[in-house]
């Protein structure tokens, strides 16, 4: 396939998700190790090593280290991960001597529901864990992925089904219910440090934990950020806008997703 | 020492109507064809036992052969849900399923204690979530507890070991002997075989001798129940150096899996009517 040029990747069209896919890659410095969920997070890391950050060493827990697709994987554990990884380790050794010592920068997750302090459900939504309503995936690795990352980035699409006061669920810790809870449960990484939607970007407050709108897409109002958060949302006093994607951005984001099969959209 | 048999045999032979079996291979290596065979004999009550439940255990459960499932992530990978594992959650169809649910970081290092001989494995993890109140708290003993470090007093986790009645695994190649080798993702293979009482392995290839390969997994013969020739017994999974993902099957199952009545006309199509060791 002819590789797209960044010239005719017209900046003026591009969707929400690829705006959210451009953010979170931004937020991924060169040289710094990523442990990769898959989907939106990995769509995001493998957009930031085909820009600013080709030194970015990807991480899946399949075993996976320094992984280098040319196209984006379907599943944490699809063939181009392994042939082009640095080195490919069992499952007990990737949890037990890369991630659980601190090792790795930083952990890039996605949520089903996610609450004002950042705690990720991915297990049950509705009725009770005996006879939830929706039965989720569950864990895999996200709580320790949560809890032993230096710090931790979370990419998904924003709704007030998604975004609530108190996740039905905790799978994944965020800050707990705020300030404290994270030293008290013996949490080594700092948390999560920022959330990137569709929409913009949400910071923790300094003082109290609590999810704050800091940034805006292009066109995006910080009224309509509130209107899809399920709890009353704090906005920054002056929240940053932020720049649309560049060509460059998206014609790399475009080339990568080109060679992937699509799956049907999720509905609960 | 292995004995080279046929999968039905090898089936027939090492898994029991209810025993606590682990399919493992994480992504890479899983063992379909040895799954379809289960279902094609009708095993009941069994304890599915799987990191990643994958198509493989939305089939064997779609199909009534589970009682329990012990995992710790259950979705179609890059796709969605598992739509029969969900059915049998929210609507106890075809029959109730007990679910017993931990991280991956658990899941692995239950393996390695039940490979290790040892009853509990130690862990940084579960601290604040919701897991550690409840796993297995439904009819046996809990599997997840607080532990102190003996040296430092640090609060730890401990996890019970696993120890399935029979191991399942997919490998790229085993010798005449029976000695098997494997390469690529390796997953949690080796612990769970080594864990188990019993294992089957079905394999690409079985060549007179394998040649040394650095980095491969090797389990001797005399580690191995039985070993089967069933060449693309991974599909829609995958045997590196053998065959790719079969990413498109991966997306089609949702619509199959979503649908009870689909889901019997594929059962009927392609497993009760296929022979064994044919996916």
């Amino acid at each position: 396939m002819k590789d797209l040029n960044p010239a005719a990747v017209s900046e003026l069209t591009y969707t929400a998700d690829e705006m959210m896919t451009v953010a979170a890659a931004r937020a991924l410095r060169d040289g710094m190790t990523c442990f990769v969920g898959i989907g939106l997070p990995s769509a995001a890391a493998n957009l930031a090593r085909a820009t600013h950050a080709p030194g970015l060493v990807l991480i899946y827990e399949s075993g996976t280290i320094g992984a280098k697709p040319t196209e984006l994987p379907l599943s944490i554990g699809d063939g181009i991960l392994a042939e082009t990884a640095d080195a490919v380790v069992s499952v007990p050794e990737i949890f037990n001597y890369w991630l659980q010592p601190g090792r790795i920068d930083v952990g890039f997750l996605s949520a089903a529901q996610i609450d004002k302090f950042g705690n990720i459900n991915t297990t049950v939504i509705g009725g009770d864990y005996e006879n939830p309503r929706v039965r989720l995936p569950g864990a895999g690795g996200a709580p320790e992925i949560a809890a032993s990352c230096r710090e931790v980035i979370v990419v998904v699409r924003q709704s007030s089904r998604s975004f609530v006061e108190r996740v039905d669920f905790v799978t994944s810790v965020g800050y707990g219910s705020g300030p404290g809870d994270r030293e008290r449960l013996g949490l080594t990484g700092a948390g999560p440090k920022k959330i990137i939607t569709d929409l913009g970007i949400l910071e923790p407050d300094p003082a109290t934990l609590e999810f704050t709108l800091t940034g805006l897409f292009p066109g995006v109002s910080a009224a309509a950020a509130k209107e899809r958060t399920g709890w009353d949302l704090a906005v920054a006093p002056d929240p940053a806008i932020i720049a649309g994607p560049s060509p460059a951005e998206l014609a790399a984001l475009r080339n990568l997703q080109r060679g992937t099969v699509y799956p049907p959209k999720e509905q609960h | 020492m292995a004995e080279i048999v046929s999968l039905a045999e090898a089936v027939e032979r090492a898994i029991h109507d209810g025993d606590a079996v682990a399919m493992e291979g994480f992504t890479h290596l899983i063992p379909f064809a040895a799954g379809h065979e289960l279902i094609r004999q009708r095993r009941r009550d069994l304890t599915l036992i799987r990191m990643t439940p994958d198509l493989i255990y939305d089939q064997l459960i779609g199909a009534g052969c589970a009682r329990k499932l012990i995992f710790s992530w259950g979705g179609n990978p890059g796709v969605g849900s598992l739509h029969r594992f969900r059915d049998a959650v929210e609507h106890a169809w075809p029959v109730t399923l007990e679910i017993e649910e931990h991280s991956h970081a658990g899941m692995a290092n239950r393996y390695v204690a039940g490979a290790s001989g040892l009853p509990f494995a130690v862990l940084r993890g579960y601290n604040g979530t919701g897991l550690e109140s409840l796993t297995g708290d439904h009819e046996s003993a809990p599997t997840i507890k607080p532990i102190t470090c003996p040296f430092t007093g640090e609060t730890l986790t401990a996890v019970a070991a696993i120890r399935p009645d029979v191991a399942v695994i997919h490998a790229q190649r085993a010798d005449l002997s029976g000695n098997v080798q494997l390469w690529g993702i390796a997953g949690v293979q080796k612990e769970a075989v080594l864990a188990a009482q019993r294992s089957v392995v079905t394999v690409e290839e079985i060549v007179d001798h394998l040649d040394p390969r650095p980095g491969a997994v090797v389990l001797p013969s005399w580690t191995v129940s039985y070993v089967a020739h069933v060449p693309g017994g991974a599909h829609p999974s995958y045997a590196l150096g053998y065959s790719v993902r079969d990413n498109d099957y991966y997306v089609a199952w949702d619509g199959i899996g979503r649908d009870r009545d689909a889901f019997r006309r594929w059962l009927d199509e392609h497993v009760y009517a296929v022979p064994a060791g044919h996916p």
